[in-house]
């Protein structure tokens, strides 16, 4: 079950306000839409938890924009994770796909933080038992880098330099009350 | 660390909340055009059955596959068991040919028990109906189904469901199951049959019981059909089969008395004309088609928070002590018809 804190103070320095995330959002909203020339055969999947709600702001901005509304879906990759067995079972998030599918479409890869870039291979493996995108494409509110795999984002709300000890949580008024990203040394919730 | 699934009653409400929200999404698979899911690559799940089934077995033996699983199939037809190899050896075996669960059906209420504590194995043994016991994935889908039907959204729970489970209480492991899961998940149940199949010392499960099945169903949600478990019974449970029927038979004129939102379930195998008609069980209430639906999906959410990570999901096994965990004891004959 996804956790719900209510919103408390910050757990480390705040990298990202909500007007941050906001701007960040709405550049991604439009470079989408630059890159795909329009929004033909677009389809935004969110990956559980934070991903899904970022997914759906991208599309209310790109509706806002173009007057068209792109179907907004979750993935869940839990089962396709390389590190599922050395972890107790974890609980399943839901999967839902639009209607429509996503068989030759333009699929647009949703997910709060980039790290080690396992979640995204995980993601690539859950999408191809569900169809075969033209092209899948990566957007992430924050790029913290340290990738362990050949992976890349396409679009990025904000780079962010870190040191492996530090961890970025990322917060959002859907989940979490306020839209915030925040770095602390501490060790804690990993992301990635 | 214990990994197992042997009675309905070890689950927790988280637990049993779980398990039904996992099924949930292991459903939502079969809309899909890859019905398969990685989760149990590699691993090899036993399915032991030393009495006869058509839908668990074939309904656990899809969730494993459906989940990568590797299956053996095991019966005791046709295997060394009828040659008179012990559960021991059988075991033994089992655990040389490195099978991480085993999913075990038997004739003697305890055997799953017994095959998990016995120190004879490391692998998760999931209980898949033991003599007149239990019966634990079939309560979880019932409640499943239930929960589909009747639940209130947002919660996983049933409570303030009345479901009255009828018929041949006494030998049913499904019977059993359904009453301690259904009462974790905050259904009241009540058990309707004749006084000489309702359990002695049904009074310690903390459920209504009734011997007249026309008062129970004007005010139930789901009404869940039994069916009299003739290979078990070794004495006279009721005069003539016409007269059961007569009585405790759910036919098209009981149906009218349910409410509109009321639900028919049956486990299955049904005998058609005698706890249940046909019109009743082909009608528009009957999910009985669909508890097979449901039923894979359960058990892969069962195989999958056991035997998916590292360890189990489910607190379950950590308090199991046995058979009397539950409060309950085996009353009646049971079928020693191997």
């Amino acid at each position: 079950m996804p956790a719900q804190p209510a919103p408390s103070a910050s757990p480390g320095r705040t990298v990202m306000d909500d007007g941050d995330v906001a701007r960040a959002l709405t550049r991604i909203a439009h470079e989408i839409l630059e890159r795909n020339k329009g929004v033909d055969d677009l389809v935004l999947l969110g990956i559980p938890s934070r991903g899904v709600p970022l997914a759906r702001r991208v599309a209310a901005r790109v509706a806002a924009v173009e007057g068209v509304e792109v179907p907004v879906g979750s993935l869940d990759v839990t089962m396709y994770r390389d590190d599922l067995r050395m972890r107790p079972a974890r609980t399943l998030m839901p999967t839902d796909i639009p209607h429509g599918g996503i068989d030759g479409k333009v699929v647009v890869l949703v997910d709060d933080v980039l790290f080690s870039g396992r979640t995204i291979r995980a993601a690539l493996d859950a999408m191809s038992d569900v169809g075969r995108p033209r092209a899948v494409r990566l957007a992430v509110l924050v790029d913290r880098g340290h990738r362990e795999l050949p992976i890349r984002a396409d679009f990025v709300g904000k780079n962010l330099p870190t040191s492996l000890a530090e961890t970025v949580s990322v917060r959002l008024a859907e989940t979490d009350g306020v839209d915030e990203v925040s770095i602390s040394g501490s060790t804690g919730g990993d992301l990635g | 660390m214990n990994r197992h699934l042997l009675s309905a009653g070890d689950l927790t409400r988280a637990d049993a909340e779980l398990v039904l929200e996992t099924a949930g999404e292991m459903l939502s698979l079969a809309d899909r055009p890859i019905k398969k899911l990685p989760a149990l690559r590699g691993r090899t799940v036993v399915n032991l059955f030393f009495e006869d089934s058509t839908r668990t077995r074939i309904s656990f033996e899809a969730a494993a596959k459906r989940l990568s699983a590797d299956v053996i199939n095991f019966s005791a037809k046709g295997s060394s068991l009828s040659k008179g190899e012990s559960l021991k050896d059988t075991s033994l075996t089992l655990e040389a040919m490195g099978a991480d669960a085993v999913v075990v059906r038997h004739w003697a209420s305890g055997a799953p028990h017994l095959l998990a504590n016995a120190g004879w194995s490391r692998s998760s043994v999931v209980n898949a109906g033991d003599g007149t016991h239990e019966h634990p994935t079939q309560a979880l889908l019932d409640a499943f189904t239930m929960w589909r039907h009747l639940g209130v959204p947002g919660s996983h729970g049933l409570d303030g469901r009345k479901v009255a489970i009828v018929g041949d209480v006494l030998h049913s492991r499904v019977a059993r199951s359904n009453a301690l899961l259904l009462k974790t998940l905050g259904a009241e149940v009540t058990l309707v049959g004749p006084p000489t199949l309702l359990p002695v010392g049904v009074q310690s499960w903390d459920v209504a019981t009734s011997y007249d099945l026309d008062s129970v169903l004007p005010g139930t949600d789901v009404v869940m059909m039994l069916r009299v478990q003739q290979e078990r019974m070794n004495a006279s449970f009721f005069p003539t089969v016409r007269e059961y029927s007569r009585r405790y038979g759910l036919d098209g004129r009981r149906m009218a008395t349910l409410q509109d939102h009321a639900i028919v379930m049956h486990p299955g195998p049904m005998i058609r004309g005698m706890e249940i008609t046909a019109d009743v069980a082909d009608s528009q209430r009957s999910v009985i088609v669909e508890q097979v639906t449901n039923g894979v999906a359960v058990r892969m959410a069962v195989l999958y928070l056991l035997l998916g990570g590292s360890e189990p999901a489910l607190a379950t096994g950590l308090t199991t002590t046995g058979l009397t965990t539950t409060g309950l004891t085996t009353t009646g004959p049971t079928g020693g018809d191997a």
